[in-house]
């Protein structure tokens, strides 16, 4: 049985190659995780399936540098090392943009007085984004649509709940996987961040490659009493990632965790003692195709509860 | 007035200003919320239709459709609520076992807040409705199965993992030619070990104990708890209700802090009430929308994902 990632990978990978993707990017790794296994047993199910698309694997430097090279000259159509830096810092700036784009709209929704208004805002940039071509168009959308989330009006002097969303990064950027969590806590008033996005995850593996980021070693460091060694996939990050937002005083931590994800289930037995060692709420929500949202939004309304309820009596006692 | 539409029953009840209990009803849901809580709110109009309803909390899993319906001033998920009710009922309460028909829970109180919940994830072997189906299949009625399990004195080992395997296991021990009650205890003690490794897994659970929700009614199930946890067990006695009288609690608080209520009387159950459910093609999210019509007005509409549809 394959993890939940998985299946999604392949869907995802469908609806690119329906819409005219012919290239299909995706790094590889050599961890306990079966992330490994992903890009060769994708190959053969896509071939199986009737789709001709080229995977190109990205390993890691170290599994070799020949390689590497060719493979991102493939990606990036650059001719020169000259060219391959450009383009690579147009891609690494639309990412960028696109995560800070996500993080103004969380800002917003948790302080606006209508929320809905920020939703219109953000599915309307969604839908553009799909009729547009070039680098240049999706910057000035992502322009125009920042410009029109700042216009929305704000509830004044509010100080919203702070929750921190951990766990497998795949799980907690999809909307569509996590049932658009960050949404729903917004709509709750609450202000949300995730302990990965595409752009931290760029920031520890490439940007700084060897030694990692700066955030990320951090979480090593506040993850070694419980955790010395990596287990694969993002569960020693999400173990120093509960503990990081303790100490930034958030509020509380929600870990979202694919069905059948080794790493996470692992983090998950350790973030109990995590929990009541540092006196902070972690909540644990196990995603896999259910669409019916009735049980997922008591537990996060009952979530959100319990951390107000907290908070009341700290600030009273 | 609190009303709590869970999966499996429908309850309402009228609390007064000190949080007393002055009216419950406890009805089944049937798949059918909206018929059903118009009969319930018929019968407190027949009854009490005199007195005057100062505020309104909705909660359960059907806590929107009810909301709108009879226009509530709380909407509260049945977690907060069970919980509220619960420290109404015994301020010093630590854990709250719930059983309900689809799900069930734990809450953890320290010094009078919810400091830790969990709930059943993906399996329902735990709840009123497997229990429901069991008493059906054997033939009982579910008020007198968890008698019966009182009077058993070995009981046999059933696998309390999943419905499907324990009542497999089951019909093998009936078969084999156990006693009835002693398979009945069987399952009793089944359930309450999977609810304390499923739900209850890595909770401290301390005294006291209260234990709400449908299947408290069960006294197997009660000696079971009782035996696995060697606690004390206590049963509030509106145990069935606690929910809505949470939600009551709760809109009665609202009501005084806001001063008005948007209930809309008890008038409300000769309405018309029509649901038509929309297909929306605006997008490749291709939502369900459900427009509910009282007479020929549109009283809401959701489901969307995007907030265009909703009123």
């Amino acid at each position: 049985m394959m993890c939940l990632p998985f299946k999604m990978f392949i869907g995802n990978y469908i609806e690119s190659i329906e819409r005219g993707a012919d290239t299909i990017v995706i790094t590889g790794s050599c961890g306990p995780c079966r992330f490994g296994l992903y890009s060769l047993v994708q190959e053969d199910i896509l071939k199986d399936l009737g789709y001709d698309v080229d995977l190109i694997v990205i390993d890691a430097l170290r599994e070799g540098y020949r390689e590497f090279g060719s493979n991102l000259r493939k990606i990036t159509k650059a001719r020169s090392l000259l060219g391959l830096f450009k383009s690579s810092r147009l891609a690494l700036e639309l990412i960028k943009r696109a995560d800070n784009l996500t993080d103004i709209s969380n800002y917003i929704r948790a302080h606006a007085i209508d929320k809905t208004q920020v939703n219109m805002i953000m599915d309307n940039f969604y839908k553009a984004s799909l009729e547009i071509h070039g680098a240049r168009q999706l910057m000035d959308l992502i322009d125009k649509t920042e410009k029109e989330l700042h216009k929305v009006e704000l509830i004044k002097n509010y100080d919203p709940i702070r929750i921190g969303i951990i766990g497998e990064i795949y799980t907690i950027i999809e909307p569509f996987v996590n049932l658009e969590i960050e949404k729903k806590l917004g709509q709750l008033g609450v202000l949300v961040d995730k302990s990965l996005t595409p752009t931290k995850w760029l920031e520890h593996h490439v940007m700084s490659y060897p030694l990692g980021s700066k955030s990320e070693r951090t979480k090593y460091k506040l993850a070694k009493p419980y955790l010395s060694t990596m287990v694969g996939g993002h569960g020693r990050e999400t173990i120093g990632s509960a503990i990081y937002y303790k100490n930034m005083g958030y509020d509380g931590a929600i870990q979202i965790l694919p069905l059948n994800c080794m790493p996470e289930i692992v983090a998950k037995s350790i973030l109990k003692n995590v929990s009541s060692d540092y006196d902070f709420p972690i909540m644990t929500l196990v995603v896999d195709e259910m669409t019916g949202e009735a049980g997922y939004i008591t537990r996060l309304e009952a979530f959100v509860d319990l951390v107000s309820k907290r908070r009341e009596k700290q600030t009273i006692g | 007035m609190g009303i709590d539409v869970g999966s499996v029953s429908t309850n309402l009840v009228l609390i007064d200003e000190q949080d007393n209990l002055v009216y419950k009803s406890y009805l089944r849901t049937q798949g059918r919320p909206l018929d059903i809580l118009k009969k319930g709110i018929k019968e407190i109009s027949d009854q009490y239709g005199e007195y005057k309803i100062a505020g309104v909390g909705a909660t359960g899993s059907g806590r929107y459709l009810a909301s709108v319906l009879v226009g509530a001033d709380v909407v509260k998920n049945e977690i907060t609520c069970h919980a509220v009710a619960a420290l109404a009922n015994n301020p010093e309460v630590k854990t709250i076992i719930e059983i309900g028909g689809q799900d069930s829970k734990i809450i953890i109180i320290e010094d009078g807040i919810v400091v830790d919940f969990a709930m059943n994830t993906v399996c329902a072997a735990g709840t009123g409705s497997f229990l429901d189906r069991q008493a059906l299949r054997l033939n009982m009625e579910i008020s007198e199965f968890g008698r019966i399990a009182l009077n058993s004195s070995n009981p046999v080992r059933i696998a309390g993992r999943c419905a499907v395997f324990a009542e497999s296991d089951m019909i093998h021990k009936q078969q084999l030619g156990h006693n009835q009650e002693d398979i009945v205890k069987g399952l009793c003690d089944a359930l309450v070990r999977n609810y304390l490794s499923n739900v209850g897994k890595g909770k401290t659970i301390k005294s006291p104990i209260l234990f709400q929700g449908g299947v408290a009614a069960n006294e197997g199930i009660r000696e079971s708890f009782k035996m696995e946890l060697g606690e004390e067990i206590y049963v509030p006695r509106n145990f069935d209700v606690m929910g809505a009288i949470g939600a009551a609690i709760l809109s009665r608080e609202e009501v005084s802090s806001k001063g008005y209520t948007r209930f809309k009387g008890t008038d409300i159950y000769k309405q018309e009430y029509k649901v038509k459910p929309i297909d929306c093609n605006g997008c490749s999210n291709l939502c369900e929308i459900l427009e509910i019509r009282e007479n020929d007005e549109v009283l809401a509409r959701y489901g969307d994902k995007c907030g265009k549809w909703s009123l």
